[in-house]
């Protein structure tokens, strides 16, 4: 298990170097030079300027200030924000928190809601439950999140006032659990409505095909109660093209989150890059793009462990 | 439809007949015939208009003279909305084209002659697939300026994984058979053992990744440019008509502004999901017995 693990860790590296070298080059890319952004308007002299350059290690070759700046990166140090002079890694943190408590929620809610939805749908495959299942998994996975989002705020927040339509916490008042909860509702689901419809997919057609092997009907023939044999017997063994899909979940949440957050003036990281790439605020840019690799990578670890736990075969085979 | 039970016809004329019996994709297919036909002609039949402003209608609601009404500028909805399909499903199939032609050659390249470069652009696949890449687009869009062709081709190209994946599978299956061994034998070169017997193999499983590539780039157009980040003003696409309505005002009494172009948008990539299910069935061999 400890190698298994270890394998997987590995593997992630590759993976971040290569993240951190695209989002630099880039970012090196951008228009507009650092020192431009730094100086907005002043017309300071070119000694000064030179100086700064110096300083700054914008003088280097390339792959030096590349090399800089990943060391500053393990250092925890992501630079300064254009836009408001603070430190990148500050303005990130706290935003950090949000996006992480929207995309997993909605993560756990798209699987509470899809996995029995398929299972149901695959136990009775062409009922009328299948069809209605099935219609709002294709409904669900071409809905693209803004114009979900948008037809839940008129209609729930707009028309009838159940729910607030943007913000983490009223701002008046105690930021009380409550509060949280239900400004969490809409973002939430609106988040979790395509995946949901891919899900529910993924599921039936798993299960629909473990239903058809031996030890299923073994199981009946020892007469085993039909909860069981679905729940038991055939989702478990169904479960792994599902981990999969939930694991190729995780981008999608991320990017969905961006959207999401937009829409509902979410404080999280999505936010933020908007806000940054509205500003060209590179620094804030580049610094956003890495903590969310890092956290895509956990979550992809996270996935692989999951994987490893349900299925014995994977930790021993490889 | 007649049955012809017993009598085979050819490949194609099988794959027609399971097609037809799909009829959700029939009628989607139907439906995206006409759209397109639709987003092509009718601008130019009706003398469609979707810039000019009319100074006597500012955010007004369907009439006589606007059909669908007009934005908070004075623009004609229904021009916009239907500019704006040409738009967006240009932007959806030419990027799903852009992912075919990186994604190919790569996932050809791994699969056939192995070694290293399978090694790196599988990894490389593995990457950027689990890489959101809606976070990339947009460090990309903003890198590189938001125009119509930047968002295409950043898109496009950063949906190459799938095609190689697909490509990349089918070929090692097939790079063993023996009627590839007898081509190799008898000196046929390794261009012709490609185009003619490993990407012909792969075929059926690379159209149906093509529907879906363009449903989902058509929603990540979308979503870009209710952002702000994606197609810009004055041109129209689904998702920048749809960025109005992020004001409250034009949300709760304005839904000539946003309900036409959000369910349009719904229903065309409903439709091409659909087809995709449909050619996926009438390709599927195991099912013809």
């Amino acid at each position: 298990m400890g190698k298994y693990v270890l394998r997987r860790l590995l593997v992630a590296i590759p993976t971040f170097i290569g993240i951190t070298v695209l989002v630099f080059f880039l970012s090196y890319l951008a228009p507009g030079s650092p020192l431009e952004m730094l100086f907005m308007d002043s017309n300071a002299d070119a000694q000064v300027m030179a100086d700064m350059e110096a300083r700054l290690g914008l003088d280097q070759p390339v792959y030096v200030q590349y090399f800089r700046w990943v060391g500053q990166l393990f250092q925890g140090n992501l630079g300064y924000s254009y836009r408001t002079g603070l430190p990148v890694w500050d303005m990130v943190a706290e935003r950090i928190g949000p996006t992480l408590l929207i995309t997993i929620a909605s993560l756990v809610l798209s699987v509470l809601i899809a996995i029995p939805l398929g299972v149901m749908s695959a136990y009775k495959p062409y009922s009328g439950w299948d069809y209605f299942s099935s219609g709002l998994s294709f409904i669900g996975a071409a809905t693209p999140n803004f114009f979900a989002g948008l037809v839940f705020i008129y209609l729930l927040s707009v028309k009838v006032n159940i729910f607030p339509s943007s913000g983490m916490y009223d701002s008046a008042g105690a930021h009380t659990f409550l509060d949280l909860v239900h400004h969490m509702v809409l973002p939430t689901f609106v988040l979790s409505i395509q995946q949901i419809g891919s899900l529910i997919r993924q599921t039936r057609g798993s299960v629909l095909e473990v239903l058809q092997d031996d030890f299923i009907r073994t199981a009946r023939a020892k007469g085993c109660l039909e909860s069981r044999v679905l729940f038991r017997h055939a989702l478990r063994n169904a479960l792994s093209p599902v981990i999969t899909r939930i694991g190729s979940m995780i981008p999608f949440l991320v990017g969905g989150a961006v959207v999401t957050e937009q829409l509902f003036s979410w404080p999280g990281l999505g936010s933020l890059m908007v806000l940054s790439i509205n500003s060209r605020d590179y620094p804030v840019i580049m610094g956003i793009t890495v903590v969310i690799a890092v956290a895509v990578l956990i979550g992809n670890l996270i996935i692989d462990l999951i994987y490893s736990v349900l299925d014995p075969r994977i930790r021993y085979s490889k | 439809m007649k049955k012809e039970k017993g009598i085979k016809g050819s490949y194609f004329q099988d794959v027609v007949e399971r097609f037809l019996h799909h009829k959700l994709a029939v009628f989607a297919l139907f439906f995206l015939a006409v759209e397109i036909l639709v987003v092509i002609f009718l601008p130019m039949i009706l003398g469609l208009d979707p810039y000019s402003i009319d100074v006597m209608a500012f955010g007004k609601g369907p009439s006589d003279t606007h059909l669908m009404g007009t934005d908070d500028v004075g623009r004609d909805m229904f021009a916009r909305i239907i500019y704006g399909g040409r738009v967006s499903l240009t932007v959806g199939i030419l990027s799903a084209i852009i992912s075919l032609i990186v994604g190919i050659p790569l996932g050809l390249i791994a699969g056939y002659f192995r070694g290293k470069s399978e090694i790196i652009v599988m990894r490389l696949a593995d990457i950027f697939m689990s890489f959101p890449s809606m976070i990339l687009i947009l460090v990309l869009a903003s890198v590189l300026g938001q125009s119509i062709v930047t968002i295409t081709v950043v898109i496009g190209v950063l949906g190459w994984p799938d095609f190689a994946r697909l490509i990349y599978a089918s070929t090692l299956s097939v790079r063993e058979k023996e009627y590839v061994e007898s081509a190799k034998a008898i000196g046929t070169k390794t261009h012709n053992i490609i185009l003619r017997y490993i990407v012909p193999n792969a075929s059926a499983p690379v159209i149906i990744a093509f529907t879906f590539r363009t449903a989902q780039a058509i929603i990540t157009e979308s979503s870009l440019s209710f952002l702000g980040l994606g197609v810009q003003p004055p041109a129209a696409s689904w998702g920048n008509i749809l960025y109005y309505a992020q004001s409250i005002s034009v949300l709760a009494n304005k839904p000539w502004m946003w309900v036409p172009a959000g369910i349009i948008l719904i229903i065309t990539v409903l439709c091409i999901n659909f087809l995709g299910d449909g050619i996926r069935d009438a390709l599927d061999t195991k099912m013809s017995v």
